[in-house]
């Protein structure tokens, strides 16, 4: 499957070339698992096992967790009570889950981090980057849906703003909305498809994950210089590769057990933590919640969603030039998912022709300044909409914009980069050793 | 590695403070020192026991605890009462039963009642839907390690009565410091010396509201001591494991990277 020469599987006794010539599922599982992996990476390639972990893990607790829930406005909450204190293990099962979606974004977004350092999204992995995107698409959509299925105040509230958004399209908005609610405000018949979507997507992600891992198991993986595996001969791809197994499965293994020991002391200890208090109170349409705050991990996209008010002058000059079509709230929505189009464009944005930003004396500032701000949107979506966070808020929009559609395509022309290792091996013996040569 | 880690908590963390934050109280909620806080907290089965007679005498005239089965008045890491008085409890209040087509004495295996004022929220989850003390100065430390903060924000609303009373729209309000706003509709439910305790604990006010707070803990969140003695057990199973893991990857890059020295 991968293009670097390494050894394949080799069928012995009878019973495998019997089962290889007709179904050569060993030899794929073997291709897989001893992939050539360079050997220079570094602890932040890890993300990828604990991401599939995640993904695991919220499967297996949710499909246990749906034989005792019962999605129904005026059951929901209840049978969610029930799981929590009459089910056995249930209140470990929910906690996990809730807690395991949290895992799950903070793996993926250092994840995502690591792959706008390390240039892992350009050529020749644009298909790795953006089924990854589409990975991410799901999750966030999967995870929306997952909170409103508890029926708690807030679950009700942000399934009301969110899908609010949509009804801001303008002349198609309001019949989409309906559409999507299956009605003209959120009741049973949302709680219903949400819960049917909630259980559909994983699946989906899973086979996305599939895909993901496939694309790049055909690239072969980037790793932090960005300099290629040798791939002249076998030797010569030996020289700058070890198998995945055992030397990244047991790496990668070891840091899912530190991961896992901060996620388990969050669960045991403060499940509760990164939730909303209001989720605690059942669902009422007639009461709003003070604030209605999404989870942290949507939060850097709200903010970008409300930092475009009717008196920003893009919005103002946007309106006047649709003839009004485009509103402040339009606006919002279309910054909001134009946000994450532009990085998912950004194998076509960046014109630098080095992947690994340590070799980008520049561009290493603009990076960190973007996870900067990144932080400070997320923080910024949890304030009020008022100043002087709805300023911060549009400040840190405009720099997530001006990131991906100026900086990078400019800094491709203009900055010098620093000489790179010529191989892997050179970079790994200068870590470890003394340097090639 | 550790590094990333710490970053990548300290980041969730601080940043879902902001979510919890923004949820505030515009009331003053201070600092109540409970035995259940932080990760080797423990419920106190005898306050749990006197918080339950607060509730029962005073509370329930109103309020209801629709979700909490009245069997795990029993349970271990509850108030733990023996089991003929967790019957004699349920007997003394009655539920309509549609298969009888009459009322009948409740059983442990039914729920409390729900509250016979509409007006008046059930309180089995309210230690949970609500957030309280977020200091100290504001940095929510305290809900890293004590929790959320309902049950201080229920003793400071019992404890929080100044005595001043207005009338608005036919209903009455009174003013209370930890209540969002100021005026709530609730009369004051305590004022210390409401119910004898059995075991002579004092039943000054803040003590009855700190019992009461103490047991709508237990009835929000009842399997906590499990979950803390399973978090427990993960963290000290996941400790060795990584050290045993730890050993296994340096052993096993140990050629990779001799070569590379020799290289």
């Amino acid at each position: 499957m991968s293009g670097i020469p390494h050894d394949h599987y080799e069928p012995k006794t009878g019973a495998e070339k019997w089962l290889h010539s007709r179904l050569p599922i060993v030899g794929l599982l073997y291709d897989t698992i001893m992939i050539p992996t360079p050997k220079n990476l570094n602890w932040m390639w890890i993300w990828g096992i604990i991401l599939t972990f995640c993904l695991a893990l919220q499967i297996v607790t949710g499909i246990v967790l749906v034989m005792h829930y019962t999605p129904h406005v005026s059951l929901a909450f209840a049978s969610v009570e029930h799981i929590m204190r009459d089910v056995n293990g249930g209140h470990m099962l929910r906690y996990l889950h809730a807690n395991g979606a949290s895992l799950f974004f903070v793996a993926v977004y250092l994840h995502i981090f690591r792959g706008l350092y390390y240039g892992s999204y350009k050529a020749p992995r644009e298909i790795t980057w953006i089924i990854g995107m589409l990975i991410y698409l799901c999750m966030m959509g999967t995870a929306f849906m997952g909170y409103v299925l508890p029926w708690g105040q807030m679950s009700f509230w942000g399934a009301t703003v969110i899908t609010g958004l949509f009804g801001a399209i303008p002349f198609v908005g309001e019949p989409i909305q309906t559409w999507l609610l299956g009605g003209p405000a959120v009741d049973n018949a949302t709680l219903n498809r949400f819960f049917s979507l909630h259980y559909l997507l994983p699946f989906v992600i899973a086979a996305l994950v599939a895909v993901h891992i496939w694309a790049f198991h055909t690239t072969g993986n980037n790793n932090p210089t960005g300099v290629d595996v040798r791939r002249g001969s076998k030797a010569e791809a030996e020289k700058d590769t070890v198998p995945f197994w055992p030397y990244f499965v047991i790496k990668d293994v070891f840091a899912l057990a530190v991961v896992l020991l901060v996620f388990f002391a969050i669960v045991g200890f403060m499940p509760n933590y990164l939730g909303h208090p209001d989720n605690y109170i059942e669902a009422n349409p007639l009461a709003t919640p003070a604030h209605i705050v999404p989870e942290w991990y949507f939060l850097p996209f709200y903010a970008i969603l409300r930092a475009f008010t009717a008196d920003v002058w893009v919005v103002m000059f946007a309106s006047w030039i649709t003839g009004g079509i485009i509103d402040a709230k339009f606006f919002g929505v279309l910054a909001m998912f134009g946000a994450i189009a532009v990085m998912a464009l950004v194998p076509w944005l960046d014109t630098s022709r080095v992947r690994s930003g340590r070799y980008r004396p520049m561009f290493k500032w603009w990076f960190w300044l973007l996870a900067v701000d990144f932080m400070v949107l997320m923080w910024a979506g949890a304030m009020p909409a008022e100043p002087p966070y709805s300023t911060i808020s549009l400040i840190g929009a405009t720099y997530w914009f001006a990131y991906f559609l100026v900086i990078l395509p400019l800094l491709g022309v203009i900055e010098k980069p620093t000489a790179a290792p010529a191989t892997i091996e050179e970079d790994f013996n200068n870590h470890y050793g003394k340097p090639a040569e | 590695m550790l590094k990333k880690l710490a970053i990548s908590a300290v980041a969730a963390l601080t940043l879902s403070a902001g979510g919890a934050l923004a949820a505030g109280a515009n009331g003053h909620v201070h600092d109540v020192d409970f035995s259940f806080e932080g990760p080797f907290g423990k419920y106190d089965q005898m306050q749990l026991q006197r918080g339950l007679q607060v509730y029962t005498e005073v509370c329930s005239a109103c309020h209801g605890l629709k979700f909490v089965p009245i069997r795990t008045l029993a349970d271990e890491g509850g108030p733990q009462l023996p089991e003929d008085q967790v019957r004699a409890y349920a007997a003394q209040l009655d539920i309509f039963d549609p298969e009888l087509d009459d009322t009948r004495p409740r059983t442990p295996a039914d729920k409390f009642p729900v509250g016979g004022d509409p007006k008046a929220p059930d309180l089995s989850l309210m230690a949970k839907a609500r957030s309280g003390f977020h200091g100290p100065y504001g940095t929510g430390m305290s809900q890293l390690f004590n929790g959320i903060g309902g049950p201080e924000y229920i003793v400071s609303i019992l404890t929080g009565y100044t005595g001043e009373e207005k009338e608005e729209a036919g209903t009455t309000f009174y003013e209370n410091t930890a209540f969002p706003g100021g005026w709530i509709a609730m009369a004051p439910p305590l004022s210390g010396e409401d119910v004898e305790f059995a075991d002579e604990h004092s039943n000054e006010l803040h003590h009855e509201a700190e019992d009461v707070a103490a047991f709508l803990m237990w009835t929000a969140e009842p399997k906590m001591m499990a979950r803390q003695q399973a978090g427990f057990v993960a963290v000290l199973f996941l400790t060795l494991l990584s050290v045993l893991l730890y050993l296994t990857n340096k052993r096993i890059w140990a050629p990779v990277k001799k070569a590379a020295k020799k290289a």
